[in-house]
């Protein structure tokens, strides 16, 4: 599964993107917030307030109950502010 | 038949006279013609800001929002041009220009692309202030309830 991040989040990850396995109980976006928070300090930091935490799931906004499945591009950021 | 909007994500500039102009220049079902260009603005000692967006996604967003308005109003022309990386005060950041035989259309479906484009399209404002510091922009309520007047 390829997760990109995108402004704070990306910082706060210190990552653009990265190729994660889950285990097979990370079923959607919002159990795959839970299980990328315990893989280091700086995921802890960007993923600690979901509700500051917007998702796509290849390529569409996509909410908190949304399924994940390997092979997925999952991306996580704040709410848009473009315009 | 709704028109096939031109939608552009790009970091160079645009050259919004021939875009406009491309939108009725030599056709004679075009009444008239409605236009939106934000502009970066250099509040409070900003000097510098830069948009980040999401390659792939970023593009169908604002497709898929320029289509809906191609199909809510009879439209004869859509363009949507949306800049990212690194901007100053002064620079043009985002285009869009609706054209159609009457002016409701083109207003209305103008007013609609900006409102949209602001909360349904990945785009992300970081600001750079003198000093060096910088800031993410949060997104504001305001435009939430501004999107959410056009419906869903």
């Amino acid at each position: 599964m390829k997760v990109l991040y995108f402004a704070w989040v990306r910082q706060k990850v210190g990552a653009a993107e990265e190729d994660v396995s889950p285990p097979p109980e990370v079923r959607d976006v919002a159990g795959l917030i839970a299980w990328l928070a315990t893989r280091s300090p700086g995921h802890a930091a960007a993923f600690a307030d979901a509700r500051q935490l917007r998702a796509a799931v290849n390529q569409e906004f996509a909410p908190p109950d949304a399924p994940v499945a390997p092979g997925d591009e999952v991306a996580f950021f704040p709410p848009v502010t473009g315009g | 038949m709704p028109v096939v909007p031109r939608v552009l994500v790009q970091e160079a500039p645009f050259d919004m006279g021939a875009e406009t102009a491309a939108l009725f220049a030599g056709r004679a079902d075009v009444g008239g013609l409605a236009s939106f260009l934000g502009i970066c603005r250099g509040d409070g000692g900003l000097v510098a800001m830069t948009l980040e967006h999401y390659p792939g996604m970023t593009e169908r967003a604002l497709r898929r929002i320029a289509e809906e308005a191609c199909a809510r109003w009879p439209l004869t022309g859509c363009t949507v041009i949306h800049r990212h990386g690194r901007l100053v005060p002064g620079d043009p950041i985002v285009l869009v220009l609706t054209a159609s035989a009457h002016r409701v259309a083109a207003l209305d479906s103008c007013a609609f692309l900006i409102d949209w484009l602001k909360t349904k399209a990945p785009f992300w404002k970081s600001e750079e202030f003198a000093g060096g510091t910088t800031r993410w922009v949060e997104a504001k309520a305001e435009d939430d309830e501004a999107a959410a007047r056009w419906g869903r």
